[in-house]
């Protein structure tokens, strides 16, 4: 059986990383690309880089973060934010993208994830969502709406995608744990890989998400921060009797 | 070393994976415009990603299916990714209608098991590579060293015939692991 991964999240804008509790005051954290050849070297089952960028027109940066970041790195490279149509995840994935993102334009249009699927593979395709007392929100929390998460990725998963992206809104950026009941029922619903993210702040809470059945987890701030490494929470998983990738 | 590494086109976006990994080696891949290069190539890679039915249509189409068969029926330096691996069967049961290149006994066919695609890294001859895979080959391969993964069912991971290679996993993906049986391909070749 495969193991379950771990998986540092970067959001880039202009070509650095920015983090910040629910998109609010973002600061600057660091080259993306010393940091995502960092994370790999550290033991990083994948990467995800999501483009926070406030415009498309300030996204053409992305492209060449996605080069240099492709460049150095020999484990799979997710790339979301911003993608509307074909065009964008062609441009992605020609970029060095293995998986492209995509949550709002996918909200508005579901027949994209259909169309990007046969186009490119439903390996290719994550769909993100963002969900907030189990209903979707969009445009990075801006806009909600009264469509149920867990159906909304029973549809994605039909159309096509071949992962599905949890972030639970309420507890992103809190150190808080992830939403272990909302995965629970998600896991029970879709047959697709589900990565969680939102909340992590120890391997415990990781550990509880891989319980419940999600195959990987997402991180940030406590990489970015330096609070722990890969190579340690790794370690703890192990402790907790996960099965990770040493 | 191979030196002269080239890359069929078999309708994939993504083959910057591909490229970077073998530019981190010290080899500049490039990428087959016609038929006779694959006879011509010192070494030939075949990935792939998406559908099965596409895939060979495009290799047929542009005249590359022959000149596959005969370059791994002679046993010369050929790399076959993921899908790559899947054409050289008789066919998938993804698309029913099209014949494979016919080297492989079998049909690809759908994993059976509760989580589909296949993804994430998984055990091979005790070493971990990275899957993206929601179809494979489940019969032995007679003639060639084959190695097993399992999920939910045994499903072959890599077959070996001298320098011809045939990954279900993505070597190019698959950090330190792969960049070590990526080397020994081209050292072997």
């Amino acid at each position: 059986m495969p193991a379950k991964r771990v998986i540092p999240c970067l959001d880039i804008r202009d070509g650095r990383i920015v983090k910040g509790v629910r998109f609010q005051s973002l600061r600057d954290a660091g080259d993306p690309v010393e940091r995502a050849a960092l994370y790999e070297e550290q033991g990083a089952d994948e990467i995800v880089i999501l483009d926070v960028s406030a415009t498309p027109e300030r996204r053409g940066a992305s492209l060449e973060t996605v080069k240099r970041i492709r460049a150095v790195l020999g484990i799979p490279l997710t790339v979301g934010g911003g993608v509307r149509a074909l065009a964008d995840a062609q441009n992605l994935l020609e970029a060095g993208a293995d998986k492209v993102a995509v949550n709002t334009a996918a909200v508005q249009c579901p027949s994209l994830i259909t169309e990007l699927a046969s186009q490119f593979g439903a390996q290719c395709i994550v769909l993100a969502i963002d969900a907030k007392a189990g209903r979707v929100v969009t445009h990075s929390g801006k806009s909600e709406s009264t469509l149920d998460a867990i159906a909304w990725a029973k549809e994605g998963a039909g159309r096509g995608a071949g992962e599905i992206l949890l972030t639970s809104w309420d507890r992103d950026g809190t150190l808080q744990g992830y939403d272990t009941q909302f995965l629970c029922a998600l896991r029970g619903q879709v047959r697709v890989p589900i990565i969680a993210s939102g909340g992590a702040a120890t391997a415990q809470h990781m550990a509880e998400a891989f319980a419940v059945g999600v195959d990987a987890v997402l991180a940030a701030s406590i990489f970015h921060d330096g609070q722990t490494t890969v190579t340690e929470i790794k370690r703890e998983l192990t402790d907790l009797g996960i099965k990770v990738r040493p | 070393m191979l030196r002269d590494v080239r890359i069929v086109p078999t309708g994939a976006a993504n083959l910057r994976s591909v490229t970077e990994a073998f530019r981190r080696l010290g080899v500049k891949a490039t990428m087959v415009r016609q038929g006779n290069e694959i006879e011509d190539a010192e070494a030939i890679i075949l990935p792939g990603v998406g559908a099965f039915g596409p895939a060979m249509d495009l290799l047929r189409e542009q005249g590359f299916a022959e000149p596959l068969r005969e370059r791994i029926e002679a046993e010369r330096p050929t790399l076959a990714i993921c899908l790559g691996m899947q054409l050289l069967a008789q066919g998938s049961e993804e698309a029913p209608d099209t014949p494979g290149l016919g080297l492989l006994p079998g049909m690809a066919r759908r994993l059976q098991a509760p989580v589909v695609p296949h993804m994430g890294w998984n055990c091979v001859d005790r070493e971990y590579f990275y899957f993206a895979n929601s179809y494979a080959l489940a019969r032995p391969i007679p003639g060639w060293e084959t190695s097993f993964a399992h999920y939910a069912q045994s499903f072959v991971a890599m077959i070996r015939r001298g320098p011809v290679l045939a990954c279900q996993f993505h070597p190019e993906l698959s950090g330190g692991a792969g960049k070590r049986l990526l080397q020994e391909w081209l050292d072997a070749g």
